[in-house]
């Protein structure tokens, strides 16, 4: 045990004195939530709107009208020919149009269903998705609006997409929990990993391994300091994301902890399990970096929503832990599910985890090859 | 400049921060000689060569290699020199050839001109057979040897050595030695440092740093006589025994 | 104390990318065995590549073998390697330390490793760590060679093994650093400590109460560094004179020479029996060397090795 206890201390100073590498891996968390909360902010305001609009009528001149009182938009132009919207689409003067078919009374009317037809500029599909998706709400309320009054057969206006959880589309909200998923395996695989393989590269593992030392409490105690590290980092996010961006916390906090502890766990045996494979720190940084935080980022959904995935990728996002942490960090924090909810995804994490440590208990040697 | 002065140090300082690594040295080679420099681990030496071949910045005094200054000419000395360190010398995942092209191409020597001499190396090294082998399956002391004969591929005035021969068997150290005489009568100047102290009576004059000063300067045969010792192995411990640094 | 029997291991290398390993050489379907009692000093001396390292892993628990037995005290290395573990201080090619952390940080850290304090076995580090006990503070990335090497040795020796196994330990280290480096292990075998030792420098064989010369993954010879040279049998020269660089071209000119190396200010070199030393001279002085002095004289571990080594080739 003092073997131990000596062994986690000296890794603390190895920590400490890489003061670059500390701030780095300090400073990540709190760098990501500002550049994923505020620079990248997926929040889109001020969309100039133009109107096409044949047969004016009270529906959908109050259909304008509520556009135009949203925060977000400002229509600024009514146009009366579809060739007026192309050309402020190529001026860049429009972020969206909104077009009313010429029977959009008629068809409400004696139909019960009318069409409107959301055109925005999808050079970046992500704003244009937005864009789309905030005029479809503010038309949903309307419909709403309008069949509470009547009390006639419904109206039907348009398909809506309905925005639950996050109605203002606060982007952030999506963003925390993938952060959450980003960081916490980079600092535990990644550096867990490094830290043992320079031990590898500089020969001190060798002398290690000649000690009366086991295998085992080297291996456990490289782990405890990036455990730590990656508590800190949680507490960070955590802190920041509720705080600064004013996401919601609405499920159990305690089991959210919990949670991140197992993805913790499972990302150091990660780590260990990289270590026992590379050989130099180079090749750590490699397989940590390209082998996983880019999975991470790609296929875990914090970046590219999976249903619109091609099959083969989709497939391929189930082996990535982060995919089933995000869902399940989603589900509590957001949605403020309970754990009933989210019992396949920890079964899958469980899983991956016992998997992960058999194959680098089989993996590791008590000598060099 | 003196006509057949190759290397000309006056006054030549670092300091890193308290800590003077070289500590005001001046010192002139000859064109063609043989310059052994020496000193313990520590003592300074790797900086000295470091700020010669403008890999670093002297703090003072100034130092002129081929005749350009390395304060203002670092990459005219650059075109003008060979290097041969221990560690990096050749690209191990690339063949014999294609090392000896790559290092010519980046001294900018035509390619006519390359596979002339390759062929010359290739036939005096006794090589032809390894000309497609990869530089990592050649045995130690071979790749020292190609190693150095690359360093001086581009016709250099001044080749550096960094401790050439570290842990190569007896008979190749010798015939690497044999090959450091050869390139010297071919009028390239040799400046190596070296912890073998056999090595040093080959040189025609060493140099001895302690704590970053040079403190004998010499041929063997008058270093020898100076400090009477039986060889350069005693002169060496009789000076660094003057040592004050660690 | 240490007793190894058909050693053989035969490994990719990836620096050489050619099968390297010690005792796989076509002729030696044997592999190496060594023998080295208490309280000895046992040289194991060859350039890069001859296969010290390999060996010293194998005795280290580190490395298995492919065939043959190897033992330390009355453990063997592959089924009792806790307990070598616990009996040998074993300090590997490159000084490793914790450069990051302080001179005494480090021994503090290998003390705890092996279940002791420094307090314990200060008497025993005594001599070699008070030579570096001034800079303690210090952290081990800013020490020279030379101390860096002794605090290795200083974590090493923290818990007082019975064997020590020194992988090349004064490589690139300055003569000054080797010479007192040599004067503490002796001090060691004087307390009883059995000492393996690999080095690349011939020089230092003389320092071993034996030696192995290895090469290319074999000895070519284990025994006393005097009898070593007893065992020599060639008639060695030395020659000294002016203009000795271009003396050597015309030496191996002469057709009784049969080899000639240069060894400093002299030239070493070995002829048929039935060569006098006036007919080299006479040969040398028509060729126009001045001073030219010939003479007998007894060889070097090194003339040793360059000449095992040119009988097989």
């Amino acid at each position: 045990m003092k073997q131990f206890k000596a062994f986690v201390v000296k890794e603390f100073y190895h920590i400490f004195r890489d003061r670059r590498t500390m701030l780095i891996l300090l400073g990540m968390p709190v760098a990501q939530i500002l550049i994923f909360g505020f620079a990248i902010n997926m929040e889109v305001t001020d969309i100039a709107v133009a109107v096409l609009n044949p047969s004016p009528d009270t529906y959908t001149n109050q259909i304008v009208e509520r556009i135009d009182a949203n925060n977000y938009f400002h229509v600024d132009y009514t146009v009366h020919s579809q060739n007026e919207i192309d050309e402020l689409f190529k001026q860049n003067k429009i972020d969206l149009a909104i077009v009313f078919p010429n029977s959009f009374n008629e068809d409400l009317i004696e139909s019960g269903k009318a069409d409107v037809q959301l055109i925005s500029d999808t050079s970046d599909p992500n704003t244009g998705t937005i864009i789309v998706n905030y005029a479809t709400g503010i038309i949903a309320d309307y419909q709403k609006e309008i069949n509470h009054i009547s009390g006639y057969p419904p109206y039907q206006i348009v398909a809506t997409t309905q925005l639950l959880y996050n109605p203002e589309m606060k982007s952030s909200f999506s963003f925390v929990p993938g952060v959450m998923g980003l960081i916490l395996m980079v600092i535990s695989t990644m550096m867990t990993s490094i830290s043992i393989v320079r031990e590898k590269e500089r020969g001190t593992m060798e002398v290690l391994l000649a000690s009366p030392l086991k295998l085992s409490q080297i291996l456990i105690a490289k782990t405890i300091p990036y455990l730590s590290l990656s508590f800190i980092n949680l507490l960070t996010i955590l802190y920041l994301a509720y705080y600064l961006l004013g996401v919601p916390i609405r499920g159990s906090l305690v089991l959210i902890v919990a949670i991140s502890t197992l993805y913790i766990f499972l990302s150091l045996l990660f780590g260990l399990l990289i270590s026992t494979i590379a050989k130099k720190q180079v090749e750590a940084i490699i397989m940590s970096g390209i082998g996983l935080t880019m999975p991470v980022m790609l296929l875990s959904g914090m970046l590219f929503p999976i249903e619109n995935m091609p099959f083969v990728l989709e497939k391929l996002t189930h082996i990535v832990p982060a995919r089933w942490y995000i869902i399940i960090i989603k589900k509590l924090m957001i949605q403020g599910l309970d754990f009933s909810f989210i019992i396949k995804e920890v079964s899958i994490l469980l899983g991956m985890t016992g998997l992960i440590l058999a194959l680098s208990m089989i993996n590791s040697k008590k000598r060099l090859e | 400049m003196e006509d057949n002065i190759i290397v000309k140090v006056s006054g030549l300082t670092k300091k890193f921060g308290n800590f003077t690594a070289v500590d005001n040295i001046t010192f002139n080679v000859k064109e063609g000689e043989i310059f052994g420099f020496l000193g313990a681990n520590g003592a300074g030496k790797t900086t000295a060569m470091q700020m010669l071949i403008g890999l670093n910045k002297q703090t003072s005094g100034e130092a002129f290699v081929a005749g350009y200054d390395i304060r203002h000419e670092s990459e005219k000395i650059k075109k003008n020199i060979g290097y041969m360190s221990q560690r990096f010398s050749l690209y191990e995942d690339l063949k014999v050839w294609e090392n000896i092209r790559l290092f010519a191409g980046i001294y900018g020597m035509k390619d006519k001109e390359i596979a002339e001499k390759t062929d010359q190396l290739l036939s005096r090294l006794d090589f032809e057979d390894e000309r497609n082998t990869l530089v990592k399956s050649l045995p130690l002391g071979w790749k020292q040897k190609l190693a150095f004969s690359v360093a001086i591929f581009h016709s250099p005035k001044v080749v550096f050595l960094d401790e050439p021969t570290g842990g190569v068997d007896p008979a190749t150290r010798r015939q690497f030695w044999e090959m450091i005489y050869q390139a010297a009568e071919d009028n390239i100047t040799v400046f190596a440092t070296t912890h073998y102290m056999d090595e040093a009576e080959y040189c025609d004059r060493v140099s001895i740093m302690v704590d970053g000063r040079i403190d004998a300067l010499d041929t063997p045969t008058n270093l020898k006589a100076q400090f009477e010792a039986k060889d350069m192995d005693e002169v060496f411990r009789k000076l660094a025994r003057k040592a004050t640094r660690d | 104390m240490i007793e190894v029997k058909n050693l053989r291991k035969n490994y990719h290398s990836p620096k050489s990318g050619k099968y390297a390993g010690i005792g796989t050489k076509d002729n030696l379907e044997k592999g190496i065995s060594l023998s080295v009692p208490k309280g000895e000093v046992f040289g194991v001396i060859g350039p890069d590549g001859a296969g010290k390292t390999t060996l010293f892993r194998i005795l280290a628990t580190l490395l298995l073998a492919d065939s043959g037995e190897a033992r330390l005290s009355k453990w063997n290395v592959v089924d009792d390697y806790k307990e070598i573990r616990k009996i040998i201080g074993y300090m590997p090619g490159r000084f490793s330390l914790y450069m990051d952390m302080s001179v005494e940080e480090n021994l503090e850290f290998f003390a705890t490793v092996f279940d002791t304090t420094i307090e314990e076995n200060y008497e025993f580090i005594k001599d070699i760590y008070q030579q570096i006990e001034p800079f303690k503070k210090r952290r081990a990335g800013a020490l020279s060679g030379g101390m860096k090497q002794k605090l290795a040795l200083s974590c090493a020796l923290i818990h007082q093994p019975e064997v020590l196994i020194l992988d090349e330990p004064t490589t690139g280290v300055d003569p000054v650093s080797r010479k007192e480096f040599w004067d503490m292990l002796s001090k060691l075998k004087e307390g009883g400590m059995t000492i393996l030792v690999s080095t690349a420098y011939m020089d230092e064989a003389t320092r071993c109460d034996r030696i192995a010369l290895m090469r290319e993954g074999e000895f070519i010879a284990i025994d006393t560094p005097a009898n070593i040279i007893a065992d020599y049998k060639q008639t060695l020269w030395s020659v000294k004179g002016d203009n000795l660089s271009s003396m050597l071209a015309d030496i191996r000119d002469f057709p009784q020479v049969q080899t000639s190396f240069a060894f400093g200010d002299e030239h070493h070199i070995t002829v048929d029996q039935n060569l006098t030393k006036s007919e080299l001279s006479n040969y040398l002085s028509d060729k126009g060397y001045a001073n030219v002095s010939i003479d007998d004289i007894t060889p070097t571990v090194e003339d040793c090795f360059l000449a095992l080594t040119n009988e097989e080739n």
